[in-house]
């Protein structure tokens, strides 16, 4: 018998009903969009192209589904069998998250309908970083969708079927650790031929992948811990805190490792009056660090991380820490010159908190129904 | 062992990349028969001919301010603009091409790169650079509409259509896109055939350098026979007073250099010009992705390594239970 359970759970509840509400009026936007052009329901102008639906929905939100990409090298690379029981939940997240990246960037595809151009070898272009990331994200959403297939065809009893893709699972979880290296990793590379539109305090060019896949880690490190707390918090199930410390103690490695990098960037390369200069730009560098570092000094001490709330709230640090990192990489102190200017519009907001609201309904609806979240009591 | 046998994975990786052949690539180097345009800012006297023209050949309608219906008041690039007058003011803007308490007129249109980053960061090759002439055309039919080619552009010259459903980017292609085809029809640009002043020329881009390297070694006050149209076999000539110009040939090295080059004796960061250094945004990009999938030897190695220790590690527990 399977060591996972669908919770035995109502799907309907009051928080189903106020997520399905936000995402009724998004879908109405999105409707919207496709009827009148993007034009009257986004802000995005001549110099700001990508507004929040890249950003977010696609920078920031597959940033945030690399939870199952970071326990799958810690579970199957380092070899942790122990960290196992978390695995499925997180593959299930990373799923609906790169699903919702790439649901937002044809969305935000301005001719949608010429969408397949990139997977047509005629059409691609080998210099560009956004090919990398296109057909990698694709390649990688199917990759998560057979990594979860083992739970679905349990639901369905088909046993036979399960057998045989254990034989061969153990490609896709090595691919499935290849292709978000890659493409997290060019998501960085992205920011290079923007040039001066970069603040100089983001725009690292050689380093840019680098940052870029350290961010990625961290994020999904912290995912989990932050989804296996709060879902321990929210469905009351026992506490995985002593399991979650573990990873607190590769995050705190990962932050590290960035904080020296991006310091030693800055410092290298004389930027360090910039972090002074009072500007926006300054600003948010000292947020964003702070945002870095607080988690760090939680996870420091061996007390502190075994605490359950205190590692939520450095998972919570962590993860807006990354998502300002990208957010102002890419939007808040991107300039690109004189006249320009940008701030989403409520529509386009709403098509990005509808698109979120569906993805959480989607995983309430699926932990209730398959066989995902681990049965505690036999663990 | 587990760790060490994927630091020798990660190991072999790093050597693979190390003995693949460095690819790091310079700059572009410009088409060999170049064409295009040369901006004098001290000969434009702002009458938007060349805003009329471009409209009336790409066939795009006049930007009204307000009621006023005589005047194409477009402001700044967009999907209906295609090539734009702007203005620069300082103090009191009474001295023509003085930077203080002066004015003087910029033109903003494509500038056709030398090492074009449109043409480097479109995944579906809709961007591309002519072979012969280096003119950077775009092409609707492959276009997704992902944009990139706006964010990657320094001039913030292609522009979407928003307020289409089925929009697309619109940018200069020197009037010789499909159905145009003024070049291949040895006309010359819409806007520098119109040009009263010769602030628009056309030509090759070796002719226009040498042309704007000339006026660099005028002196300011002596009389100077400036022709119109075509650089190489001007239709007429005017004689004025030469200017101070700025030294600066904005496009003979800026990021690459450009087809389109601007002469001013107004500094070129108070025009509104970039913040841009010779070496390509483009080919710094390149050579970072070139370097990571080096014939996909990088990616290949380290998915040969991971299949092989993830599979150990799924046999050493119950069976490969996922």
């Amino acid at each position: 018998m399977s060591a996972y359970q669908p919770l035995k759970r109502p799907v309907i509840t009051f928080p189903f009903l106020v997520l399905s509400v936000v995402a009724l009026i998004g879908t109405y936007y999105l409707v919207q969009r496709f009827i009148h052009g993007m034009g009257p329901v986004t802000n995005i102008n001549g110099g700001y192209a990508w507004g929040i639906w890249v950003v977010y929905d696609v920078v920031v939100g597959t940033a945030l589904a690399c939870g199952g990409y970071a326990l799958a090298i810690t579970v199957y690379v380092m070899n942790k069998g122990k960290y196992h029981p978390l695995i499925r939940p997180a593959i299930l997240a990373s799923l609906l998250g790169y699903g919702l990246g790439g649901i937002g960037a044809m969305i935000d595809m301005g001719r949608w309908w010429q969408f397949y151009n990139i997977f047509t070898p005629w059409h691609m272009n080998f210099n560009s970083v956004m090919l990398e990331v296109g057909l990698c994200v694709a390649t990688y959403i199917l990759v998560l969708c057979i990594e979860f297939a083992p739970a679905f065809l349990e639901k369905i009893g088909a046993k036979g079927a399960v057998k045989a893709l254990n034989k061969v699972l153990f490609f896709f979880i090595a691919l499935g650790v290849l292709l978000p290296t890659m493409h997290q990793s060019s998501l960085g590379s992205m920011l290079i031929a923007m040039g001066y539109k970069v603040h100089p305090l983001w725009q690292t060019l050689h380093l840019q992948p680098l940052l870029a896949i350290l961010t990625a880690l961290t994020m999904g490190f912290a995912v989990v811990v932050f989804e296996a707390s709060f879902s321990s918090v929210g469905f009351r199930r026992p506490s995985e805190t002593p399991i979650l410390a573990g990873l607190g103690k590769a995050i705190m490695g990962l932050i590290s490792v960035y904080l020296l990098v991006r310091f030693g960037e800055v410092i290298i390369n004389g930027k360090l009056g910039l972090i002074f200069a009072g500007d926006l730009g300054s600003l948010m560098f000292l947020l964003e660090t702070a945002l870095f570092v607080f988690p760090l000094v939680v996870l420091m001490s061996e007390q502190r991380r075994g605490h359950g709330p205190l590692l939520l709230w450095a998972s919570v640090s962590m993860l807006f820490a990354g998502a300002l990192y990208r957010f102002n990489a890419f939007l808040i102190t991107y300039d690109p010159g004189p006249g320009y200017s940008y701030f989403p519009s409520t529509p386009e907001i709403m098509v990005t908190a509808g698109m979120v609201a569906l993805e959480i309904m989607a995983y309430l609806i699926i932990v209730k129904k398959f066989p995902v979240l681990h049965n505690a009591e036999t663990a | 062992m587990k760790r060490r046998d994927f630091l020798k994975a990660s190991l072999g990786g790093a050597a693979l990349l190390g003995s693949g052949t460095a690819q790091s690539r310079g700059n572009l180097e410009p088409a060999e028969e170049a064409i295009g345009m040369l901006f004098d800012s001290t000969l434009c006297i702002g009458c938007k001919a060349c805003v009329s023209k471009c409209k009336e050949v790409n066939g795009m309608p006049a930007t009204p301010l307000e009621d006023e219906t005589y005047w194409d008041a477009a402001r700044d690039l967009s999907h209906e603009t295609l090539n734009v007058i702007k203005v620069y003011q300082e103090g009191e803007a009474s001295i023509k091409d003085a930077a203080e308490n002066g004015y003087a007129f910029e033109k903003r249109s494509c500038m056709h790169c030398v090492d074009p980053g449109c043409v480097s960061v479109c995944p579906v090759t809709a961007m591309r650079r002519d072979p012969k002439t280096g003119i950077v055309t775009h092409h609707p039919d492959a276009c997704i509409g992902c944009r990139t080619c706006m964010v990657g552009c320094p001039y913030n010259v292609p522009q979407f259509d928003y307020d289409n459903p089925f929009g697309e980017i619109h940018k200069c292609q020197m009037c010789n896109q499909q159905g145009v085809a003024r070049i291949d029809q040895g006309e010359m640009t819409g806007c520098a055939e119109v040009c009263p002043t010769g602030a628009t020329l056309f030509g090759s881009r070796k002719a226009l350098l040498e042309e704007a390297k000339r006026r660099m070694t005028l002196k300011p006050g002596e009389t100077y026979n400036y022709p119109r149209g075509d650089v190489r076999e001007p239709e007429s000539h005017h004689e004025k007073a030469v200017p101070a110009y700025q030294n600066h040939i904005w496009g003979e090295k800026e990021a690459g250099g450009t087809n389109v080059l601007h002469i001013s004796s107004i500094p070129f960061e108070k025009l509104g010009m970039p913040p841009l250094e010779e070496r390509s945004y483009a080919s710094i990009s390149e050579t970072v992705q070139h370097t990571i999938y080096s014939y996909m030897a990088l990616p290949a190695a380290a998915l040969a390594g991971l299949t092989y220790i993830v599979r150990r590690n799924t046999e050493d527990e119950d069976g490969g239970e996922s």
